[in-house]
């Protein structure tokens, strides 16, 4: 390889030789026969090498061949006839069998019946008391220890009256008190800011649930009058549950998925 | 005008029309008139020439009684002027069905669609083993077997004149039938590129020879065809996902609804979007619109005449013209989303009225023929009947225990047919509301279902593969 540009000076100097494009294309076409025979004659790891070389192109070329092949002879592929018709209002949505509807009948009337509910999070990391609560130091010399703060956002309701300072053990800041939470419909997918009416219960323990806390995977009221819902009998459903799915503390919001 | 006044009780009332104008002004009616002269009444006051049925409703209600009993069980107060809303219903009365009269085999594969042509002499049929079949009604018989499809045949629809049969498949083509031959007519015609869910033909009061349709598919565009040029005229896209239905208004509108949640108005010389209905909040399943029995049968009606080509167009814009009135077009929409709207098009892009009542979805929607009622088949194994002008909620049938597939009315808007899951069909009377008639029979699913336009015949196909034809 010419180190410096002195063969590309010449060029512009002197231009080419009058037989320069001739001997280059000649000797072009006979490199196709000097690879073959290269390739043919060589021994050991090199042959070998060669040889990958060679294949790795062959199929290559082959796969373009036969890209370009399909594209000319536009064929619709042929789609096989299923079994099992059903109309077109039918076709998008899956249909389960009629065994399968009789087994899951079954199945949940076997789950009322334990008392387990299906809940979108059913395992939640379970909060320590010491992350939950931050220890409030009261008194002339601060050497008492019994009043907590609660540091995870809560729900009180609206006819809500603190106790009087001296004898409150729990602290809830108004800073982390929620009304209203964003409530996800998991079938439609859409989102709605409703109102909490309560908390039903939160997975951590019966104090937190008493005290109001919301944490991860929390089960609240929402006041879904919005939504228009009806039950079979005419009424209408004004209040439904929904699991807490992200951490309030954090976030400064409550995100829910509805229970349905 | 003959009536016993020797009674002496009378009672204020105030004969209007279902739009609310009144009838003449307010006058005493004796306490022991019954509809029967109530209609005579009316007939009076409006001219007719022949005494035509009148229906009458107080606050809703039916009034079945004389006038002083109705007055007595609601105790109304005889001071107050009493308004009788009237209602005019179909001349003629069709007799609910009532016995299976044939169970026709032939098809290979569950019948997926059935439908009768507009004056209800034929009667075709498309299926899951890629064949359309058209049955003989006189013995009952199968006629012809045409085949041309590559796959399910989903959809067919006759043209308003009953010259054409079109049918779609579930690989996108559209094949054009000769129902006298049952032979295709040219080569199937493509150019959707998935499953075609609707055909809609244009209505014959708008363009004499049926020449033009519309068809609706997954891919999510509709797309005009011309059935002599056998090309696609224009292409409507615009929805995002599926188009589940699709109609030709009475006005030269098309309407799509899609799975994308809205509902799209074209009109239809360029292919331009005029509007877009929104409000559901899930797929939307079916459309259905008030004039959409009178499209169908065009030139027909149940007297079975026959009309030369230049009359029909004629004779089917007189026919519109009377079940449309004054009023403008209404359309409702099925949804997932266990709710329907009603809506009125040309005036605004808000729906009229929300029907919820559904606990699970809508799968089919259907205006009466006259208009006057909707009646609304859902997953939840219910029938709803709604009023069709007000969209008010009238009533529930239940007695399905799986989930209905489909409902057809009869040509007077008396009878209601529903086919469903659970293998049976059931006929609901509009004016008891209750069930008349049930029809068991079909040994799996029923899919489709069709009441002939001239009300002699029902038919039913489904899971089972055969066809079901049933008689008064």
């Amino acid at each position: 390889m010419p180190q410096g540009d002195y063969i590309d000076l010449h060029r512009k100097r002197n231009g080419y030789r009058l037989d320069h494009f001739e001997r280059k294309r000649k000797k072009e076409a006979r490199e196709v026969h000097k690879h073959s025979t290269m390739a043919q004659k060589s021994l050991g790891i090199k042959g070998k090498m060669i040889a990958k070389k060679n294949y790795a192109e062959k199929a290559l070329m082959k796969k373009t061949l036969k890209m370009h092949e399909e594209s000319s002879s536009r064929r619709k592929a042929d789609e096989n006839v299923q079994e099992g018709a059903v109309p077109a209002y039918l076709l998008d949505r899956e249909d389960t069998t009629r065994a399968k509807v009789l087994s899951n009948t079954i199945k949940q009337k076997r789950k009322e019946k334990a008392g387990k509910w299906e809940v979108p999070l059913p395992k939640v990391r379970p909060v320590a008391e010491d992350e939950m609560f931050r220890v409030i130091r009261s008194g002339k010399r601060k050497t008492k220890q019994w009043k907590r703060m609660v540091t995870k956002a809560t729900f009180v309701g609206p006819a809500f009256t603190r106790k009087p300072p001296k004898y409150e053990r729990f602290i809830r800041p108004s800073g982390l008190r929620f009304t209203k939470a964003h409530v996800t419909h998991p079938e439609l997918k859409c989102t709605f800011c409703l109102e909490i009416i309560g908390i039903k219960k939160n997975p951590n323990g019966p104090m937190y649930t008493s005290l109001g806390v919301m944490t991860r995977g929390t089960i609240i009221e929402v006041n879904v009058s919005e939504l228009g819902l009806v039950t079979p009998a005419g009424k209408v459903v004004w209040g439904k549950y929904a699991q807490v799915t992200n951490n309030p503390e954090n976030d400064g919001c409550i995100n829910a998925v509805l229970l349905v | 005008m003959s009536m016993d006044t020797d009674e002496g009780k009378t009672v204020m009332c105030l004969l209007t029309d279902p739009e609310g104008t009144h009838l003449g002004s307010a006058m005493y009616i004796p306490q022991n008139a019954g509809p029967l002269q109530l209609t005579q009444l009316v007939n009076r006051f409006l001219d007719n020439e022949e005494m035509l049925p009148y229906s009458f409703y107080v606050s809703d209600e039916e009034l079945l009684v004389p006038v002083g009993t109705y007055l007595e069980k609601n105790k109304v107060s005889v001071e107050k002027v009493l308004t009788i809303v009237y209602q005019q219903q179909a001349v003629f009365r069709i007799r609910p069905v009532n016995r299976c009269s044939q169970t026709i085999a032939g098809h290979a594969e569950a019948v997926l669609c059935v439908s009768f042509s507009p004056d209800g002499k034929q009667l075709a049929s498309g299926s899951g083993d890629t064949t359309v079949r058209l049955w003989d009604l006189y013995t009952e018989t199968p006629l012809f077997t045409c085949k041309g499809h590559k796959n399910w045949v989903l959809t067919v629809a006759w043209s308003p004149d009953g010259k054409h049969l079109v049918s779609g498949s579930k690989s996108g083509e559209i094949c054009c039938w000769n129902p006298k031959k049952g032979e295709l007519e040219g080569s199937p015609l493509t150019g959707h590129k998935k499953w075609i869910t609707g055909i809609s033909w244009e209505p014959v009061h708008l363009s004499s020879p049926c020449r033009r349709f519309v068809t609706s598919s997954k891919d999510g565009d509709a797309r005009i065809w011309d059935i002599t040029l056998k090309k696609s005229i224009i292409c409507l896209s615009g929805h995002t996902l599926a188009v589940t239905c699709v109609k030709w208004g009475g006005d030269g509108i098309i309407y799509t609804g899609s799975q994308d949640c809205t509902i799209k108005m074209w009109e239809t010389t360029q292919g331009k979007l005029i509007r877009e209905l929104k409000g559901h909040g899930h797929w939307i399943n079916s459309l259905a619109l008030s004039t959409e029995y009178v499209l169908r049968t065009g030139a027909f009606d149940h007297t079975g005449r026959q009309y030369p080509p230049n009359e029909e167009k004629q004779k089917a814009l007189e026919r519109y013209n009377q079940i449309k009135g004054d009023s403008p077009e209404r359309l409702v929409s099925g949804s997932d989303d266990f709710t329907m709207f009603l809506w009125e098009p040309s005036v605004s892009k808000q729906p009229k009225k929300r029907l919820t009542g559904h606990q699970q979805l809508v799968n089919h929607v259907y205006f009466s023929p006259d208009g006057k009622w909707i009646a609304s088949a859902s997953f939840d194994k219910s029938v709803r009947l709604w009023n069709g002008v007000t969209g008010q909620f009238v009533t529930t049938f239940r007695g399905h225990v799986g989930p209905v597939y489909q409902v057809s009315w009869s040509a007077d808007s008396r009878l209601l047919l529903s086919g469903s899951k659970d293998s049976t069909l059931k006929i609901w009377e509009i004016r008891t509301k209750k069930l008349k008639q049930d029809l068991p029979g079909h040994a799996d699913e029923v899919f489709a279902v069709d009441w002939s336009p001239d009300g002699e015949k029902v038919v039913s196909g489904g899971k089972d593969r055969v066809l079901k034809l049933w008689k008064g």
